[in-house]
């Protein structure tokens, strides 16, 4: 068990450098940051100063080695746009976004998962048929669409629901928390639901191909022929089978939240980590871009982490060591 | 149309499988297909019955059909299944799953596909025993190593809680006989048993079903297109040929005196133990198409001894003295009788 | 010829097609999309890039059925007086030529990837694989993202308004190359061991023509299933980028950057500027997905 945890933390590594690598070499390269800091005056001394203090005089190799201590450590710099730390911008704004994308994935699986089993199961039912032309709709539907309709529905004709911001928020240390209020509660419904719906769909989706596909198996059917009933066969044999790839692929698909979250964070203007960053994209503000890919990939690689483990814990044939297999 | 009753060799007094006139129709794009068609034969109480026949003759397909789990779209259309005297092919869900396992049991082709990989074999024994019986948890888990013992697994006491990857293919299937017998079924439905299996393990396997068959006293339906298993195991057997019964009677006849043109051309051709049967020797062609099935006899293209009777009607199985087939050449009023040149007679 | 089009009539592709009525309604209207898109200049009741037909007095126009409707603008006008509907219509020529473009564009590398990986094997294999893999595990709207806003970062603003179209089809397609590079890795894996293949190599025919004539006619089903399903995708990732103001330059609007501009007026409830260019979106590709649903179900007969 540790020895599978600390091979894929290995495994993990080569990612993150190659991330750390390109988000550097934006950094470094791309646009010239001294002359985005110095403005318009400035002295030839300030300009070598300034160069010799963002270290830029050293080499590629040391450059990237700094980049690297400093990432560590969680230093990334100041924002071009907003001459603050970027750490500290991020750190402001994550709560925010945490908080949409917890929603969101909790309503993805709470509700995907279930339509994709019934769909799989009972396929030509007029239910499965509603749910797969939903589905569909929903693949189809950008984000943003799906955003904007339930603001012109839920807002701005019926009134029920904020169609921006989070509504109040209550801090909790450096966290800022919109659960623990009613308008925060309100807030956070029609954002949810437009982040969730792709993943929603998606997950129902992936659950009832692979439904699908595991009914279809021998040990499905000899399970059947072996007399047990349909609860046994379906949740018990065939859910459980189903599971394993589909932990896989949802929890990526998990990871395409904080994504599609910048999309999200734009229409209700969520003041998140997404809205930062679609900001520092219009503005070419490259340290708060570089920052937010690391971060990003930090956040892929650790879901792949649990997702590997989870992998591990619903799957006997990775558990057990080979050694212990074989033999007439 | 004379039907001639069937004379199972079992013990008991009636048989425990019945199977009348039994038709499956597929509907395609293209139309209903048949893939079986007025298929009949009895199996009576401890008997091995053998099917045999070349690969989509409906072997496999008759035997999903008895234990009630044919591939849908495919649906019985006709003729009717008993199991001891009750009849069980046109039985609503629930009732017939209670059939499967506790009545009737079934052994798949594929050792390696058929247990779930991710339930150790302990568990799929107890849930199939707990499913039927009346056991507890403890009762059930003592008989499914008795059960793993009975068919063969070293060290089962500790093998009961191994998952199905950490047996070799052979004991996988020993694992799957187990889980086929463990609620005590009268009948086994095996479907190709060893085909999957290596050669030298493939005589272990059917060693073990006869053995657990005698001593269980349960009668068995064993699909194989294996000549040489039918000769060693079955009573007697029956020979599929394009979704019908060609032949069927005691093994020792049909092996050594068949009386149907086409058995007789099957078992000219008998291969090596671990070959299929591809084309047969003396006999031009190939089994047609379930889409276009010939009028009247269905080998009728195929036939050394074919007449115009042949072509037109369709024979019922006839008597012939030792076996019975579905052969004009039976019938005592065809303008042609059977000529004494089978290769065997 | 004749003989051609029978046998295409009577194949199972046709046959599946004709079977689903779904699937036909959804190539008539992806059809209806392409032909508005293609002749807008024909079709089109007004230019809406003709700034002298354009009068404020035309502004907010509700469409043509409500009360205050004008018959001259069918789905309405919006704050500049402009023709929604034509608006739409040439918003889609944009939409619709960043979509096929940046899917080609990510066909092509990625077919070539695909190829040069499965034909070449070895450390070239597992080095592209490897970074097909990182990129794969994360969303393609970030990638796009990303490459666009260094690109913006790294070229003057008049240059980027310039070439800003190219830019997103760079964008979307680099974000889209590794699903075509992977499948045709893997389809070219399984062909180069077939005897046919090995057969070519023993009479001296050179790699690439091997390549070319034997591997890429056997690849071309798969990777026209990922097109079409792609094509809908890279549609919404250019619409979600000019939503988001950082896809195409605004003086050429695409479907996305006409629901932008729309967006700001739903709170003031003139809703058709935004809703019908959104309809116009969700009907393009959900026949476009629709289609692709199909084609992947008519050529994976194991799911039929």
């Amino acid at each position: 068990m540790l020895a599978f945890v600390i091979s894929r933390i290995l495994q993990a590594i080569p990612v993150m450098l190659a991330v750390a690598l390109i988000s550097f070499a934006m950094f470094a390269y791309v646009g010239d940051p001294v002359s985005i800091m110095l403005g318009q005056d400035f002295t030839e001394a300030q300009r070598t100063q300034l160069i010799h203090d963002l270290g830029l005089d050293q080499s590629f190799l040391m450059q990237f080695a700094t980049f690297i201590g400093n990432a560590v450590q969680g230093n990334f710099g100041l924002s071009y746009r907003l001459s603050r730390p970027v750490a500290e911008l991020i750190a402001e704004r994550a709560p925010a976004t945490l908080e949409l994308a917890f929603c969101a994935a909790a309503l993805a699986m709470l509700i995907g998962v279930p339509m994709g089993v019934y769909t799989g199961l009972y396929r030509n039912s007029w239910l499965s048929r509603a749910f797969l032309t939903f589905s569909l709709v929903g693949v189809s539907l950008p984000t943003f669409l799906i955003g904007i309709l339930l603001i012109l529905i839920f807002s701005v004709w019926l009134g029920w629901l904020p169609s921006f911001g989070r509504g109040e928020v209550v801090q909790l240390g450096w966290w800022s928390t919109g659960f623990l209020t009613w308008s925060g509660i309100k807030a956070l419904i029609l954002p949810s639901v437009t982040l969730g719906m792709f993943q929603l769909t998606l997950i129902m989706r992936l659950v009832r191909a692979e439904m699908l596909e595991v009914l279809r198996t021998d040990y499905i059917k000899f399970a059947r022929a072996r007399g047990l009933g349909n609860r046994a066969v379906h949740f018990g044999h065939a859910l459980k089978n189903t599971l394993v790839p589909v932990i896989t692929i949802a929890g990526l698909q998990l990871g395409g939240i904080i994504a599609f979250a910048i999309v999200t964070e734009t229409v209700f203007q969520w003041p998140g980590m997404g809205l930062l960053f679609i900001q520092s994209v219009s503005a070419a503000d490259i340290p708060v871009m570089a920052a937010y890919l690391m971060l990003i990939a930090l956040i892929f690689v650790t879901i792949n982490l649990v997702v590997d483990l989870l992998y591990y814990l619903v799957d006997p044939r990775l558990r057990i060591g080979r050694g212990a297999a074989g033999g007439h | 149309m004379m039907q001639v009753q069937d004379r199972p060799l079992g013990r008991g007094p009636g048989p425990i499988l019945e199977v009348r006139d039994l038709r499956v129709e597929f509907p395609t794009r293209r139309g209903v297909l048949t893939a079986l068609d007025g298929v009949s034969f009895d199996i009576a109480p401890g008997e091995v019955l053998g099917v045999v026949g070349e690969s989509g003759a409906g072997k496999s397909m008759t035997g999903a059909a008895i234990i009630g789990l044919l591939e849908p779209p495919g649906r019985i259309a006709g003729g009717e299944i008993r199991l001891n005297g009750r009849r069980i092919d046109n039985l609503p869900y629930e009732p017939m799953r209670r059939i499967r396992g506790r009545e009737i049991g079934a052994i798949f082709q594929d050792p390696l596909t058929t247990l779930n990989p991710l339930y150790t074999v302990g568990r799929q024994l107890i849930e199939t025993m707990q499913t039927h019986l009346d056991l507890s948890d403890r009762e059930a888990r003592q008989r499914a190593i008795g059960w793993l013992e009975m068919v063969g697994i070293p060290a089962a006491a500790q093998r009961v809680d191994s998952y199905p990857h950490e047996f070799s293919g052979g004991m996988r299937q020993r694992v799957v006989i187990a889980l086929a017998l463990c609620a005590e079924p009268k009948l086994i439905v095996a479907d190709e048993p060893t085909t999957a299996l290596d050669v030298s393990i493939q005589a272990q396997i059917i060693a073990l079903l006869k053995r657990l068959a005698r001593e269980k006293g349960t009668a068995m339906m064993l699909v194989t297109h294996d000549m040489g298993v039918i000769a060693e195991t079955a009573d007697r057997v029956a020979v599929m040929y394009a979704g019908r019964v060609a032949e069927i009677g005691p093994v020792r006849d049909v092996v050594k005196a068949p009386k149907h043109p086409y058995t007789d051309g099957l078992m000219a051709s008998i291969p090596p133990l671990d070959r299929k049967v591809h084309h047969l020797a003396g006999i031009e062609g190939a089994m047609p198409r379930l889409s276009a099935i010939p009028r009247g006899c269905a080998f009728n293209p195929r036939c050394p001894h074919v007449f115009d009777r042949c072509r037109v009607e369709r024979p019922e199985l006839l008597d012939t003295g030792t076996t019975r087939a579905a052969c004009w050449l039976y019938d005592p009023a065809s303008e042609k009788q059977a000529p004494e040149l089978f290769r065997h007679a | 010829m004749s003989g051609a089009l029978a046998r295409a009539l009577d194949s199972d592709l046709w046959w599946s097609f004709r079977r689903s009525p779904t699937t036909v309604v959804s190539a008539v209207v992806a059809l209806i999309c392409v032909l508005g898109a293609l002749l807008a200049p024909v079709l089109a009741p007004h230019n809406p890039f003709d700034l002298a037909t354009l009068s404020l007095g035309d502004a907010f126009k509700p469409p043509a059925w409500t009360p205050e409707g004008d018959a001259a603008f069918p789905l309405g006008s919006d704050d500049q007086g402009r023709d929604v509907l034509s608006a739409i219509m040439y918003g889609a020529r944009i939409s619709l030529l960043v979509g096929v473009c940046s899917v080609l564009f990510a066909t092509v590398v990625g077919v070539v990837i695909g190829l040069l990986a499965g034909y070449l094997g070895g450390a070239i294999d597992s080095l592209l694989m490897r970074i097909a893999d990182i990129q794969l595990t994360f969303p393609s709207i970030l990638i796009a993202l990303l490459v666009d806003g260094v690109v913006r970062a790294a070229l003057p603003p008049e240059v980027h308004e310039r070439i800003g179209l190219f830019v997103v089809i760079f964008a979307i397609g680099i974000s889209a190359w590794p699903a075509f590079a992977r499948t045709v890795r893997g389809s070219t894996l399984v062909e180069r061991n077939k005897e046919y293949v090995l057969a070519a190599r023993v009479i001296g025919i050179s790699q690439a023509r091997i390549m070319l004539t034997h591997v890429l006619p056997n690849v071309v089903g798969p990777v026209l299933v990922i097109a079409t399903l792609g094509l809908g995708g890279a549609i919404i990732t250019e619409a979600t980028l000019s939503f988001l103001g950082v896809g195409v330059p605004s003086t050429q609007p695409s479907l996305g950057t006409l629901i932008r501009i729309g967006n700001d007026f739903l709170f003031s409830g003139e809703w058709w500027i935004t809703i019908f260019p959104g309809l116009a979106l969700i009907a393009m590709v959900l026949s476009v997905n629709l289609l692709g649903d199909w084609l992947r179900d008519a050529l994976n007969p194991r799911l039929r």
